[in-house]
């Protein structure tokens, strides 16, 4: 748990050094030359979350560390890398709280159960309301 | 003085409260009629009241009194007049007066203008309004007092967060606010109907007027609150399922199926145990919203005090409120019946299935919201965001539209299937033709959800307007023009919904005055940057032309710091054409005397709020015609006794 704290703490800590010291970087703000790329790289950074901000994507977010984040995305993607291992990367680095979109874990199955379940319960009760036969 | 003369009023109020509550109860229990006939004055009192506490506070805001706590902690004597104003419900204890004082006029209009109900329901409504002000009072002076003194008072005030200080904290907390809270009128008629046992086609004739009315606030509140995230937050979103937000579409949808089935239970006497659920659904959701921000569980722009002790009381509030309706619920509601089945092709049948799709996509909004915080207490932090309610609740949205579609075309009681169809056969045609120009136009370009969204829109638009077909448009009810309306505004706005998600044009790049930039067939030219002062703040502004063909325009896209509290924000500078808009954000500089700029040209990204708009003009003529058919039948009535 204080490892966890310490590491939270650092990552916090990152932007702050990040703002007086490290020039910022180079793809947070500067789109990929192939539109292609970019929309990639735009629609997974739309899912990605920013971890110093309140409740905000890092591709909408002034945060340093946003910026950075965007910036890895880019370079990543320009790699050749595909947008589902980069998330996959991310959320090995800074858990499953950093994916806007739920992954398959266990704990997450009863949320994507929960359209079927509900839509199932609802038309079960539907059944009763509706008269089975239509009269000619 | 103000500040006590206010809080002299809000104790006078709950006591009133608690006066109207055991006239109410024990007046319809004795059957005592002296003892209800004081029911109406106390209700309208309290409503009275609870205006005048909330004018002090306001009275103090407007001047800057620093005695008061809440005043020296969240405003300035700097601020421009419009925020001090509006700052008044820009902070915790402002804002729950500003909940409380929504109750307390709104059970006064219950008392003042509810004709059409029984009398000992109307009596049994008041008393459950007192019943829920009540808590809500008890929250606002035993945990929340606005009014508690500072001494000795400081000099000048800490100031409000700049992202409030916007013309939209004037317009979006008072509507979100009149909607949320006018839903427990709804929540209190389903009470004394339940006390009385009168769900019946009257009781939703009575009620309907009233969620009409608050649904239509609501609808306003969250439109203009989307516009104002969508320019002050400077990214172009306008929607984020923040949790926030998604605590103001949870009553939404609720008040939407309510407003539906209230109409099958006006009409056809049938869904009467459903319609009660969802009053107290509705409310409840208000409730449950309010507990998610107010209690601070939540991070997000929303919640101003972070403060676990006014979330636990909130907590019992909703418990108890919540509990309660529910017990009565499922006391009373074995003597309600539901009357006999629909037929399948029928009015009732698509209205049930508009109430089923709306109901399973409010609890997918409460379950993914919920869902984060379940996860926690086991020691796994998730996030539930975008991809997931885009995703999930999206399709059921799109099905919920073609619902809509189909709804106002099948006659109440029965129909003939294949006529329907034969009605239906424009949209479908024009839902083809859509497809196959998509298609062409931007084939592996868009997604799959903007392209169904644009195919629907564009059908649904023109299916919505069927109802008026053939008809003698003057003849018309009101009604029917309200229907027709708020349908193609959910038409509209998702229309715009997925022009912005297919066609927006993003532009980043670091420019230095001077410079040229194209993009989207705009042409802007980067002149000049330079510092600017106003009330409060300092800015450096871009100064940029921009033109598309025809003349240039000139606009402003600003950088502005704050003094009190200290903070930056990005004035986006937005040029509406009839077509789009063109958002262009000012960042940071960047080396070398560039200038960071995020350009978007957004094509038809306004039909967005155009819709909302049309959506609540159309619950507000709904709304009308109800009214003036009450007031006509009462002028004839007079004419014929004359």
């Amino acid at each position: 748990m204080r490892l966890i704290m310490a590491f939270l703490l650092a990552l916090i800590a990152t932007p702050l050094a990040a703002q007086t010291a490290l020039p910022p970087a180079p793809w947070a703000d500067r789109q990929l030359a192939d539109p292609a790329q970019e929309r990639k790289a735009k629609a997974l950074m739309e899912t990605i979350r920013c971890l110093t901000c309140q409740s905000q994507s890092i591709a909408d977010s002034n945060a340093s560390m946003a910026g950075d984040m965007r910036s890895q995305i880019r370079e990543r993607i320009m790699a050749g890398e595909q947008p589902e291992a980069i998330r996959t990367w991310l959320i090995a680095r800074y858990g499953d709280w950093v994916s806007y979109e739920p992954t398959a874990a266990p704990i997450l199955w009863p949320l994507w159960g929960a359209p079927l379940l509900l839509l199932g319960l609802g038309l079960l009760l539907l059944r009763g309301r509706i008269k089975r036969k239509v009269r000619s | 003085m103000i500040a006590e003369i206010g809080l002299a009023a809000l104790w006078l109020a709950a006591a009133l409260a608690l006066l109207q509550l055991v006239l109410a109860f024990t007046g319809l229990k004795g059957n005592k009629p002296d003892l209800l006939a004081a029911v109406r004055p106390a209700a309208v009192a309290q409503g009275v009241l609870t205006a005048i506490a909330f004018i002090a506070l306001v009275t103090l805001f407007l001047r800057s009194d620093m005695s008061v706590l809440l005043v020296a902690t969240n405003s300035h004597s700097a601020k421009p007049w419009l925020y001090k104003f509006a700052g008044t419900w820009g902070n915790h204890e402002g804002s729950m007066l500003l909940w409380v004082t929504v109750m307390g006029v709104a059970g006064a209009a219950v008392a003042l203008f509810e004709r059409a109900l029984r009398r000992d329901t109307h009596m049994a409504t008041l008393g459950g309004q007192a019943a829920i002000s009540l808590g809500f009072y008890a929250f606002l002076l035993f945990s929340s007092n606005p009014f508690a003194r500072l001494a000795p008072a400081p000099a000048d005030g800490q100031g409000l967060n700049p992202l409030l200080q916007d013309p939209g904290l004037a317009f979006h907390p008072p509507t979100l606010y009149i909607g949320y809270v006018g839903l427990s009128v709804a929540f209190s008629f389903a009470i004394g109907a339940l006390l009385t046992r009168q769900v019946d086609a009257a009781f939703a004739r009575a009620m309907r007027p009233w969620v009409l009315a608050a649904w239509v606030m609501l609808t306003l509140g969250i439109t203009a609150g989307s516009y104002w995230a969508y320019y002050e937050l400077g990214w172009g979103g306008w929607w984020f399922w923040d949790p926030v937000e998604n605590a103001s579409l949870m009553p939404w949808l609720a008040a939407t199926a309510l407003l539906h089935s209230v109409t099958v239970l006006a009409t056809r006497d049938a869904l009467r145990a459903w319609t009660v659920m969802l009053a107290v659904v509705a409310f409840s959701m208000s409730m449950v919203g309010t507990f998610l921000v107010r209690s601070g569980i939540l991070t997000s722009v929303h919640a101003f005090a972070v403060d676990p002790e006014r979330g636990s009381f909130i907590l019992g509030l909703l418990a108890l409120y919540i509990g309660g309706a529910l017990a009565l619920f499922g006391w009373r509601i074995g003597a309600v019946r539901e009357g006999a089945p629909f037929e399948l092709v029928s009015r009732e049948t698509m209205l049930v299935i508009n109430n089923l799709l709306l109901t399973v996509i409010l609890g997918l909004v409460l379950i993914g919201t919920l869902y984060p915080l379940m996860t926690e207490a086991f020691g796994h932090k998730v996030s539930v965001g975008a991809p997931y309610f885009d995703r999930i609740a999206g399709p059921i949205a799109l099905a919920l539209m073609i619902a809509m579609a189909v709804g106002p075309l099948v006659r109440w009681r029965r129909d003939d299937g294949r006529v329907v169809t034969k009605r239906l056969v424009i949209p479908f045609l024009i839902a083809l033709s859509l497809s196959a120009w998509l298609s062409v136009l931007a084939w592996g370009r868009i997604g799959i959800l903007p392209f169904l969204g644009l195919v629907i829109a564009g059908a649904v638009g023109v299916a919505s307007l069927a109802p008026l077909w053939k008809r003698n448009l003057r003849r018309t009810p009101l009604f029917t023009y309200g229907m027709v309306i708020a349908h193609l505004g959910c038409a509209v706005s998702l229309g715009g919904m997925a022009s912005d998600s297919a066609f927006t044009v993003e532009k980043l790049v670091a420019a230095r005055p001077g410079d040229m930039i194209q993009t989207a067939g705009w042409q802007l030219r980067f002149v000049q940057i330079q510092p600017i002062a106003g009330d409060n703040w300092t800015a450096l502004q871009a100064d940029m032309e921009v033109r598309r063909g025809g003349r240039p325009v000139m606009i402003h896209p600003q950088s502005r710091f704050f003094a009190s509290p200290p903070t930056t924000t990005s004035e986006a500078a937005l040029l509406t054409r009839w077509n789009g808009q063109l958002y262009v954000v000012l960042g940071e500089e960047v080396e070398g005397g560039r200038w960071q700029l995020r350009i978007w040209w957004k094509p038809f990204v306004t039909l967005i709020w155009l819709g909302g708009i049309l959506i609540a003009l159309g619950g507000f003529l709904a709304l009308l015609g109800r009214e003036r058919r009450g007031w006509l039948m009462k002028w004839r009535a007079r004419a014929a006794t004359a």
